[in-house]
């Protein structure tokens, strides 16, 4: 995963990821389309597929909405990196295959615009545009797993069928 | 270092000697818990999946409680499609509308929960059974489905905090008031991700109700689970209820904290959480005068045996204020049935208050005492946000069932010394 980095406050919210009033769809496309719209209208408009998010505390609280971390996967964001994230959006953006890191020393040190190469199976972050190097605990294999297979329900789905 | 309760159980389910907050784990579940809301989409969910049964019949449990009895057509059709799922696949604990309680009070009741066990349910308040020394966790319906279909599901290993209670109880302080003092105190979000684990001569006095009264809000303070370390009173709760081998784990001497909180109860009076957050929580000696509507006593929080038996207390040969609605609900059949013997609902019923089949109801806002714009409930549930309870300028009172019963009968928030005189 490589991409420039955009930068987000603290406490970021579901609804400001995704607001309500488009909750009427769960078309990712249609969701995409409205991805942190709350927050900076231009978002969509600036980034371009795979572009990094980096914020700060406790990103994703609010509603447990599985289409937050939908919209942001479908908008071409290829890793979120954040200080912390809330519980529940941290479970639903691993079960729908969305590439996350809690990297508390990166999330504060990268800049908007730096271009960031993320490795997950070593557990690095590389910022190119400094040339600092940050350290987070690795992806364990079965969650690699689930998000190179696009998220927990194809990734239970293989392993049914393999089974038998 | 030692090893916190809560990582053991999530070591030995995961098959490890030991784990450290912030890893990443699979575990085997010992329990899979759904109700009418978050199963029928955990239903579909799972059939996306080509599995044709189940990862163990026995294992899973399906509660429909929240809009049960059917409240409209739509409750009627997730209901149906749970039931069908249910008989399907044989599911040995679904619970039928006669069988059915509010599913955290069923559980551990039924003994489906055991000491040092690993559960998870497609309900945040699924944290309740950590009274009995068990890892329980709230999860989405996409968790659910994976697990009904492989019996395990990954964890991110939670760091652990540690709340201490020493002293004795004032009078009419319960485990509600111990848990909304926490929560008052670190706010909503002091605990995120945590695990909760109580402890101190104040958690070991407590009751087993009082216990899971306590577990159920750690989510309320944002946790993870909450976890008391079993004692004698747990062995003696699952003793004539769970009948498989269980293991007891305790926190070790050494093991690490985020945070240990250390209160004296000399300190801690009944509390009233405030509109509109739980930590908005002020000792009922400075609520002021605010006159209610109705009072709630039931729910996952406090709808127990103990709960009827203090507001019983308050509320024998005494009359509800004409003004207020008072709705007590048990949690479960047995606990009808029991409050029934001991004269209880005669009790609710000659003091002017209504009497409910087991629901999750009101506490919802789903049905069985909704409120209007500008009404005031107090009620021994265990949320209190905008519009929890019906309308978006109705207001939530939490207090425990003392207080509620006391409420009712003064038509304003008021404490049971005050009533009893
Ligand atoms: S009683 Fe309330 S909090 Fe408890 S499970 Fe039912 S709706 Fe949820």
């Amino acid at each position: 995963m490589r991409g420039k980095a955009w930068k987000f406050r603290d406490d970021v919210n579901t609804d400001e990821i995704i607001p309500a009033r488009y909750l009427n769809t769960s078309d990712p496309k249609e969701l995409a389309r409205h991805c942190m719209e709350d927050i900076d209208p231009q978002f969509m408009e600036k980034m371009s597929p795979g572009d990094i998010i980096v914020a700060g505390k406790n990103f994703g609280c609010g509603s447990s909405r599985e289409h937050a971390p939908v919209a942001i996967k479908a908008a071409g964001v290829s890793c979120v990196i954040a200080e912390s994230f809330a519980r529940i959006f941290y479970r639903n953006a691993v079960n729908i295959g969305l590439p996350i890191m809690e990297a508390k020393e990166g999330a504060q040190r990268i800049r908007e615009g730096d271009m960031i190469r993320v490795e997950p199976e070593e557990g690095k972050i590389i910022n190119e545009t400094t040339g600092e190097e940050y350290q987070v605990a690795p992806f364990p294999p079965f969650m690699q797993a689930i998000i190179a297979q696009g998220g927990l329900i194809n990734y239970v789905r293989a392993r049914v069928q393999e089974s038998r | 270092m030692g090893m916190t309760i809560a990582e053991k159980i999530l070591a030995a389910h995961a098959g490890k000697a030991r784990v450290t907050p912030g890893e990443l784990i699979t575990a085997k579940v010992d329990l899979v818990l759904g109700n009418d809301i978050t199963a029928p989409v955990a239903i579909k969910e799972f059939e996306r999946l080509g599995v044709e049964t189940v990862f163990d019949r026995d294992k899973i449990a399906l509660v429909p409680d929240h809009f049960v009895p059917n409240k409209d057509i739509k409750a009627a059709e997730q209901a149906k499609l749970v039931r069908e799922f249910a008989r399907q696949h044989q599911i040995t604990h679904y619970f039928e509308v006669g069988q059915m309680g509010i599913e955290h009070c069923l559980l551990p009741e039924q003994g489906l929960v055991a000491p040092g066990e690993l559960i998870i349910g497609a309900d945040s308040h699924t944290c309740t059974y950590g009274a009995l020394g068990a890892f329980a966790t709230g999860v989405g319906s996409t968790d659910m489905a994976a697990a009904m279909a492989t019996g395990e599901l990954w964890f991110k290993v939670p760091e652990s905090m540690k709340f201490i209670f020493h002293g004795e109880a004032k009078p009419w302080v319960g485990g509600k008031d111990l848990i909304l003092h926490i929560i008052g105190d670190i706010g909503v979000d002091g605990a995120t991700y945590m695990a909760m684990e109580f402890a101190g001569e104040g958690i070991e006095a407590l009751s087993m109700d009082g216990r899971f009264t306590m577990c159920n809000m750690a989510i309320e303070a944002g946790g993870k689970a909450g976890i008391i370390a079993p004692d004698a009173k747990t062995l003696d709760y699952v003793k004539d209820r769970v009948n498989r081998e269980y293991e007891i784990y305790e926190s070790d001497q050494d093991a690490e904290y985020a945070l240990v909180k250390e209160y004296d109860l000399a300190d801690i009076e009944p509390l009233v959480a405030f509109p509109h957050k739980p930590e908005n929580t002020r000792p009922i000696s400075q609520v002021g005068d605010v006159p209610i509507d109705q009072a709630v006593i039931g729910s996952c929080t406090n709808g127990r045996m103990e709960d009827l038996r203090l507001a019983a207390k308050i509320l024998e040969g005494r009359k509800v204020d004409p003004r207020v609605r008072l709705i007590v609900i048990p949690g479960t059949q047995a606990i009808y049935l029991q409050a029934m013997e001991e004269g209880l609902i005669k009790t609710f019923i000659e003091a002017g208050g209504v009497v409910s089949t087991p629901t999750c109801g009101p506490c919802l806002g789903g049905y069985m005492g909704i409120l209007a714009a500008g009404e005031r409930c107090v009620s021994t549930t265990n949320r209190n946000f905008v519009g929890r309870m019906g309308h978006p300028q109705s207001e939530v009172y939490l207090a425990n069932p003392a207080v509620a019963a006391a409420s009712a009968i003064a038509g304003r928030l008021a404490s049971p010394a005050e009533i009893l005189g």
